[in-house]
């Protein structure tokens, strides 16, 4: 039976017993994954333990290249925990004012209609301070990519309340969980504008298993190709685990994240 | 999984652990399908544990998938070790970042 | 292009199509909103865009987006829409990126608005203050050209008057010198070359290749607007030689009080005025030496609100003469501009009770 992963790490072996893994291997094989992706320069980030953002921005990266749009794409980056990641990213960035993205990313597209212009913004970015400049983007059909990384919590605050806090989620202004009678619902951003006729696409992937990793690629992916052949606002929404924020052990990112999120915001293409 | 239960004694592959930038989340310990990651006791110059491999890596890249400090590098051997995965002999070592 | 009769807000969006402006965005607010349905009408003739903003908020930020690809693009709305603006103004002036942006005001309470701004940070807005229409066709040029010359946002000070008003006025593409490159503009072609570009107000750069950082960046423009202020102020003078009296004002009370000089020069009083042309950086200088030069025994300062220029009127006269209101709060039932105090009979009788109470030396 599988048990729960705790902080405690399982036994260690007596070192004869693992393997080297200080070097690439002496036999004859192939490198099948790079710690960097494409289009990244750099590895080192001062994210916490067990965050979800960087995995979110990985497949990103890889998106954007594996379509090639590497020589044509603007990231524009919202506030947030994730901000600094874009750092590790060799593409053009224009870093704006929290919630503003989706506004600021019509600007850049009306210019250049020819390239691939996405937002990436946390659930404090978009479903708090910006959901007007979200909803309005959708329904004005504006060829962009939204990407909303939701994580329930204003990370880079230390943990407060978003308009995407799930019902009794704790955080530190919801101190005995999210009470409705309190606090109010949470906004379901992917479903708001998913009834938007603006809207060519919605999909809601996560980062809590390698499974939900590679199919919100697929999300993505899907998103920038229709964005690419002008078929109207796309938006994936990407539950990522905030260990810190939630008072949970890394390892029970992934657990709380299906266990809470994933029951309030499921997962799966919308629109 | 139990460390008990008997692992494949097929290795089809390995990784290359930057064990420096790994922060100890343990995220890549139960995503490995075959379980043949495990955390070290010692700890890296941040003060983390970090993972260890044993024996039966299949090259999934599960690890690589959910790590979110990009430590790991994913190689599939050419034709997989039955047994203990010791170091071959040298050989070339085409990188093919596909 | 001959003199034609343009309606003020006509003129000026004739003015930012002949300056290469192609993206505009805004939300309605009177008197700019005439501005913005001009500007819907014309841009897209010239291949440009203009966008209905669900909010002053999100025009402003969609021109910065613009702007960052490398447009020429404006905004513009009236003291409270540009309130709402204000964030983002001090983030473009905090990341560099030039755009212009129109306020129509109702009337000139705006001024602690547009010269000290509303936004956060070090920074500063190149304002000019047209006195009337023909001037605003200048201005207009003039601040797309400042601020692509000092990459930061510009702002016009207009009000109803400049907005509403028609006068025959001519549109000319000028040639206002060479730029720089806008190099720093983001085209999103140089993913991958490690030549990528980032616009940032932390300027935090690549880990490869990074950027100086919120200090080095911060205080670079503290530089930049530094030697803004010791080279762009403007300003206009009206007879002013041996004015014993010398009325400040700015924008379109400025022909009201030059007026007023004149008629009062006929009566046989040393009057002159002087006006700020750029409310930021403000004349310092140019008053300074204006007062200093001449038998100036007192500086009365018009101004249609309760007393903002006269702050900076003090500092640059800084004791040489007294400074003095003459201006107040006056607004019409419209709510839309300056009110009856705007007239040259109570500009002249304000001066003249002035003049009496301080007599000439």
């Amino acid at each position: 039976m599988t048990t729960t992963p705790t902080t405690t790490p399982p036994t260690t072996p007596p070192p004869t017993t693992t393997v080297p893994t200080d070097a690439p291997p002496d036999r004859p094989s192939r490198k099948v994954a790079a710690s960097s992706a494409a289009l990244q320069v750099g590895e080192d980030h001062h994210l916490c333990p067990g965050c979800g953002h960087p995995v979110a921005w990985r497949i990103l990266l890889e998106v954007i290249s594996e379509l090639d749009l590497a020589r044509r794409s603007i990231g524009v980056v919202g506030h947030g925990c994730y901000t600094n990641i874009v750092r590790l990213a060799d593409i053009d960035w224009l870093q704006c004012l929290h919630g503003r993205a989706p506004a600021v990313a019509t600007g850049v597209k009306r210019v250049r209609p020819e390239v691939a212009v996405f937002t990436l913004q946390g659930d404090g970015d978009m479903a708090s301070e910006g959901l007007a400049e979200v909803l309005h983007a959708a329904a004005r059909a504006e060829r962009i990519t939204c990407i909303m990384l939701n994580n329930g919590v204003f990370g880079d605050t230390g943990g407060q309340m978003t308009a995407a806090s799930v019902v009794g989620q704790r955080t530190k202004t919801s101190l005995e969980g999210r009470d409705p009678a309190t606090h109010g619902y949470p906004v379901p951003v992917a479903d708001l504008v998913s009834r938007l006729p603006g809207t060519a696409y919605v999909a809601r992937g996560g980062v809590g298993s390698a499974g939900a990793i590679a199919q919100t690629k697929r999300y993505l992916k899907r998103a920038f190709e229709l964005q690419v052949a002008g078929a109207g606002f796309t938006f994936v929404e990407v539950l990522t685990m905030c260990p810190t924020g939630w008072f949970v052990p890394t390892a029970e990112g992934p657990g709380y994240l299906g266990a809470t999120f994933e029951a309030t915001f499921p997962l799966g293409e919308i629109r | 999984m139990s460390s008990t239960v008997t692992r494949s004694t097929v290795t089809r592959g390995t990784v290359v652990i930057d064990r420096d930038r790994c922060k100890g989340c343990e995220l890549c310990i139960p995503a490995c399908p075959p379980s043949v990651l495990v955390m070290s006791a010692e700890r890296n110059s941040r003060g983390y544990r970090f993972p260890l491999l044993l024996d039966g890596c299949t090259a999934c890249q599960a690890c690589h998938a959910v790590c979110p400090d990009f430590v790991f590098d994913v190689y599939r051997f050419d034709e997989p070790i039955i047994g203990s995965a010791g170091r071959g002999p040298a050989a070339d070592q085409p990188e093919d970042p596909a | 292009m001959p003199a034609s009769l343009m309606q003020g807000s006509a003129a000026v969006a004739e003015a930012a199509v002949a300056a290469g402006c192609r993206f505009f965005a805004g939300y309605p607010m009177l008197p700019f909103t005439d501005l913005l349905e001009h500007m819907a009408r014309r841009l897209p003739e010239v291949g440009g865009v203009c966008m209905n903003a669900e909010s002053e908020i999100e025009g402003v930020n969609m021109v910065l987006g613009a702007a960052a690809a490398g447009a020429r693009a404006a905004t513009g709305s009236c003291g409270q829409g540009i309130a709402l603006m204000q964030e983002a103004v001090a983030e473009a002036a905090l990341n560099e990126v030039p755009f212009v942006v129109f306020n129509m005001a109702r009337g000139q309470q705006d001024y602690f608005q547009a010269t000290r701004g509303g936004g956060w940070g070090d920074y500063r807005t190149i304002t000019l203050a047209p006195a009337d229409v023909g001037e605003a066709v200048e201005h207009t040029q003039l601040l797309f050209h400042l601020a692509d010359r000092y990459r930061a946002p510009t702002v016009l000070y207009g009000d109803y008057l400049v907005a509403h008003t028609h006068m025959g006025v001519e549109v000319e593409q000028r040639d206002l010198g060479p730029l720089p490159d806008k190099d720093w503009a983001l085209d999103g072609t140089r993913g991958g070359t490690g030549r990528s570009r980032q616009i940032w107000t932390w300027a935090m750069g690549r880990t490869d290749a990074p950027g100086p950082g919120p200090d080095a960046h911060w205080r670079r423009l503290a530089d930049k607007f530094d030697g803004i202020a010791a080279t762009e102020a403007r300003s206009a003078q009206h007879r002013t030689d041996d004015a014993e009296h010398l009325i400040v004002s700015f924008g379109t009370s400025a022909p009201f009080v030059d007026h007023v000089v004149d008629e009062l020069r006929a009566d046989g009083h040393r009057i002159g005025s002087f006006r700020p042309v750029t409310l930021w950086p403000f004349p310092e200088a140019a008053l300074a030496a204006t007062v200093a030069a001449g038998p100036c025994a007192q500086v009365l300062v018009f101004e249609v609100n309760a007393g903002q220029m006269i702050d900076d009127v003090r500092l640059a006269v800084a004791g040489r003469a007294p400074v003095r209101p003459i201006g107040g709060v006056s607004i019409d039932g419209s709510g839309m501009r300056q009110g009856a105090l705007l007239s040259a009979a109570a500009i002249r009788d304000r001066v003249l009770a002035a003049i009496e109470e301080v007599p000439s030396p």
